[in-house]
């Protein structure tokens, strides 16, 4: 069944081709284009700002290309007509920027569109000016789009040789500050100034040569990768565990040994993600497991973070003013870090309860608003003027003192020490949260979850579950948030802004809701490289548009993979069976073999 | 058998939700081992009945008794871990569970490990297909499959007494026999029924006795045999044309 190379939906090309060129517009206006442009990635041919540009015609020409393959049905073959479908949609992107171009010369907007300008229009026209630009535009975009077309002609080998190509130059360019830290740590400084050009990103030369060592590991060890799966599959499950703790101690020992070769600044970002990924264990909890949308869970960061500043800041304003606080609560000692700990812990898990209670019998969107309130009035109130003489309005407290452990103090002008403090909590968190999930009570989060009145039908208490999943995600929250106090010295409401929890959330979203390993990934992947709300990441260009990305990073997800980036293993083997069953199904051998396959279930 | 306890008894049982008034000064007995039907139109109080019966509605004035224990106020886990057990209408497994941990969700509330796991069996051998399913979604099942989860969920909580709401509702014609042919099975075994059900040709044919509500009133209280006869119910729900 052999087609022309013309049979393809010229129309759906040209449509999602005009899509792309309208969104490198886009991108243009608002500034993704240039404002990035001054990061290079490959010295001197790939800047950050085009590979966000020319990877939309490439994405164009792929999605054009892509053949929807009903089930049963043959797959079509692939052939010159894939890289025409994706060749047209990459033309039509372009004939748009062309026309962006003309426009953009002859008219000047830059009153309405700040980014309108001279800049742009060399962005996009390669510095060549508008006739030739059109041309290079129209071409560039053809090209693109037909490489795009052509991902699918390739066959899985070479696709697999390709992206560990891509991926490793990439990585290698992203974590350069960490690379490039390492080596100095070392002593291989030398090695770090061949490997990146001066003014930043990979310089040509090397990056031809890990592309050449890429593709020999990749070469080398094909098919190594399935091979140890096979053999832990084959495993039996005393040899798995054992296999398992040789991988967590591995883990533990990268953990505490990984930081002393790593300077300042990544020790920092490493403590900030460290941050994170508690808040998102403890969000994951609350949302992916139990199935209670929070969105104002930044409420018990804050709430962790002001409690400890107030157990063990001498200067705190309430030991200083006249206040409520000070008469009432003079008796109390200001309290070393370790001491507090548990009093904050208990404080924020008593006010999870408190505002659990009264949220925890609402239903979705309700639940949604009512905690994206509570986490506003949180906030508020530490602003507010009431409580200014005890927790100092927007003046915060300072000079919270680090985290004595005897030996030395834990502060943040030490970032490596507070990422080791972060660490050991990271441990605990995701010990609890693995405890909590094979528990009874996981059990019970999974089917209200599911189905809250059915669960309540088998006799599970609704109300005190959920409650207790509220008040563990608050528990999680204030370590977070007493080592953000101990770690910053300081804490202002201005740092627990509703942003903290989106970022939260998105970070869960797109790690996979209820998946341990995949929410660590998810903070380490999106707070390393984007940073969070207030931290800069790794491409700290991003800052502008931060925002953005995780926006648009969120509906992506929620629209083409809502279990995550790293999907549930037990739901993939679940899902695969029933591939498998689909597929006897389809060759005619029911597996059941009974009558009532084809009855429609309610 | 009138001689025993009931199992679980109504006493003058009104409901409101709201202003509305549901159940209006309602008595029931069920007694062990018992399979008995409740009948009714649309909106007659059917399946507020089940929900006060298990506790998911308060009733506003009235008792519930359960082994000649006034349990009004007592919660659903106390209910169920005393032997009363639901079949939701349209089986509403946990959809995105393996049929596993839908069955484990079952004994939610047993602690006795080692009996748990025999009832299991005891579900796999009635049920050999669900056996077959353990670990595929039960969203994935067939109609008549995912009947047998949901009565093997429910009698995962070792009941004494299984209420079930609508038990055909939702089921291929050819299924609603053998689904009654299951819920006779179970009862066999010795475990009360109470069903509530819109096939009540169907349902009086295996029930030992039935009750028919109207707009929230008992009308007709009799056994099975007996309402099969009644003129007055032929007429109304069991589609007799002669007697029009």
């Amino acid at each position: 069944m052999s087609r022309s190379a013309t049979d393809i939906d010229a129309k759906r090309s040209t449509y999602i081709g005009l899509i792309a060129g309208s969104t490198v517009v886009f991108m243009g206006l608002v500034g993704i284009g240039v404002g990035l442009n001054e990061r290079m990635l490959i010295d001197p041919i790939l800047s950050l700002g085009y590979l966000f540009v020319l990877t939309v015609p490439f994405v164009a020409g792929f999605v054009a290309a892509n053949e929807v393959v009903l089930e049963g049905m043959e797959e079509p073959e692939k052939g010159s007509r894939d890289l025409l479908a994706g060749g047209i949609a990459g033309l039509a992107g372009g004939l748009v920027v062309g026309l962006f171009l003309v426009v953009l010369n002859r008219f000047d907007l830059s009153e309405w569109m700040p980014r309108w300008g001279d800049q742009l229009l060399d962005l996009f026209s390669f510095r060549q000016g508008v006739g030739l630009g059109i041309v290079i535009s129209l071409v560039v975009g053809a090209v693109l789009g037909a490489f795009g077309g052509g991902i699918h002609v390739l066959k899985p080998e070479a696709k697999r040789l390709l992206t560990i190509v891509g991926v490793s130059v990439l990585t290698l360019a992203i974590l350069e500050a960490v690379v490039d830290d390492f080596l100095g740590e070392i002593g291989l400084k030398s090695l770090a100034r061949l490997l990146y050009a001066s003014g930043g990103g990979l310089a040509f030369v090397p990056a031809l040569i890990v592309v050449a060592i890429a593709t020999a590991l990749a070469l080398g060890f094909k098919g190594k990768g399935t091979e140890l799966k096979n053999q832990y599959d084959a495993m039996d499950e005393g040899e798995q565990k054992k296999y398992n703790t040789y991988m967590m101690f591995a883990t533990i020992a990268t953990a505490i040994i990984l930081p002393i070769f790593l300077g300042k600044i990544v020790n920092e970002l490493l403590a900030n993600i460290g941050l994170f990924v508690l808040l998102a264990l403890g969000l994951n909890i609350v949302v992916g497991r139990a199935g209670i949308l929070d969105i104002g869970y930044v409420a018990f960061f804050a709430v962790g973070a002001y409690a400890m500043a107030v157990l063990t800041t001498p200067e705190a304003p309430w030991r200083l003013n006249d206040t409520f606080a000070n008469t009432a609560f003079s008796w109390l000692p200001v309290l070393p870090w370790l001491v507090a700990l548990p009093i904050v812990v208990v404080l924020t898990g008593f006010v999870g309860l408190l505002i659990g209670t009264p949220v925890i019998r609402m239903r979705g969107d309700y639940l949604a608003i009512v905690t994206l309130g509570f986490g506003e009035i949180i906030r508020l109130l530490f602003l507010s003027d009431w409580l200014s003489p005890t927790l100092g309005g927007s003046q915060g407290i300072r000079n919270i003192p680090g985290v004595d452990i005897g030996i030395a103090e834990v502060n943040g002008t030490d970032p490596r020490a507070v990422f080791w403090l972060v660490a050991v909590f990271v441990a605990l968190a995701i010990y609890i949260s693995h405890q909590l999930e094979t528990s009874r009570i996981g059990r019970a989060w999974m089917a209200i979850r599911e189905d809250e009145p059915v669960a309540e039908a088998m006799g599970i208490n609704t109300v005190t579950t959920k409650l207790f999943a509220f008040v563990t995600g608050a528990v999680l929250a204030s370590f977070s948030g007493a080592i953000f106090a101990a770690k910053v010295g300081s804490t202002f409401p201005n740092s627990f802004l509703l942003l903290v929890s989106i970022i939260i959330l998105v970070v869960v979203i797109v790690g996979g809701m209820g998946n341990i390993p995949g929410v660590i990934v998810g903070a380490v992947v999106l707070i390393g490289i984007l940073g969070g709300p207030k931290q800069p990441g790794l491409l700290a260009e991003f800052s502008e548009f931060k925002l953005l990305i995780y926006g648009a990073l969120l509906v992506f997800m929620m629209l083409k993979r809502p279990e995550g980036l790293i999907p549930n293993a037990a739901r993939t083997r679940e899902l695969h069976l029933e591939e498998a069953l689909q597929d006897a199904w389809l060759k005619g051998e029911k597996p059941g073999s009974d009558d009532d396959e084809a009855v429609a279930t309610a | 058998m009138s001689e025993q306890t009931p199992l679980l008894e109504f006493r003058g049982i009104n409901t409101h939700y709201g202003a509305v008034h549901i159940l209006k000064d309602v008595n029931l007995a069920i007694y062990p081992g018992e399979l008995v039907c409740l009948l009714g139109g649309n909106a007659s109080g059917k399946s507020t009945t089940l929900k006060t019966l298990l506790g998911m509605v308060k009733p506003s004035s009235g008792e519930v008794v359960l082994d000649g224990e006034v349990v009004n106020e007592k919660p659903i886990s106390y209910r169920v871990e005393r032997g009363i057990t639901m079949v939701p209408e349209n089986r509403r497994l946990f959809k995105r569970l393996s049929v596993k941990e839908n069955l484990e969700l079952g004994a939610y509330l047993r602690t006795d490990r080692a009996k748990v796991a025999e009832d299991l069996e005891r579900i796999y051998d009635m049920f050999p297909r669900v056996k077959e399913r353990l670990s595929q979604r039960a969203g994935t099942l067939s109609g008549g499959e995912q009947q047998m989860v949901a009565m093997g969920r429910a009698l995962m909580s070792s009941p004494r007494v299984l209420l079930m709401d609508e038990p055909s509702m939702g089921l291929a014609p050819a299924l609603v026999e053998t689904n009654f042919e299951l819920i006779q099975q179970i009862h066999s075994e010795g475990v009360a029924i109470f069903m509530v059900e819109q096939n009540a040709n169907m349902a009086l044919s295996i029930a030992d006795r039935g009750w028919v509500l109207q707009t929230g009133k008992v009308v007709l209280d009799d056994t099975a045999d007996a309402l099969l006869e009644n003129p007055e119910l032929r007429a109304s729900y069991l589609g007799d044309a002669a007697s029009h």
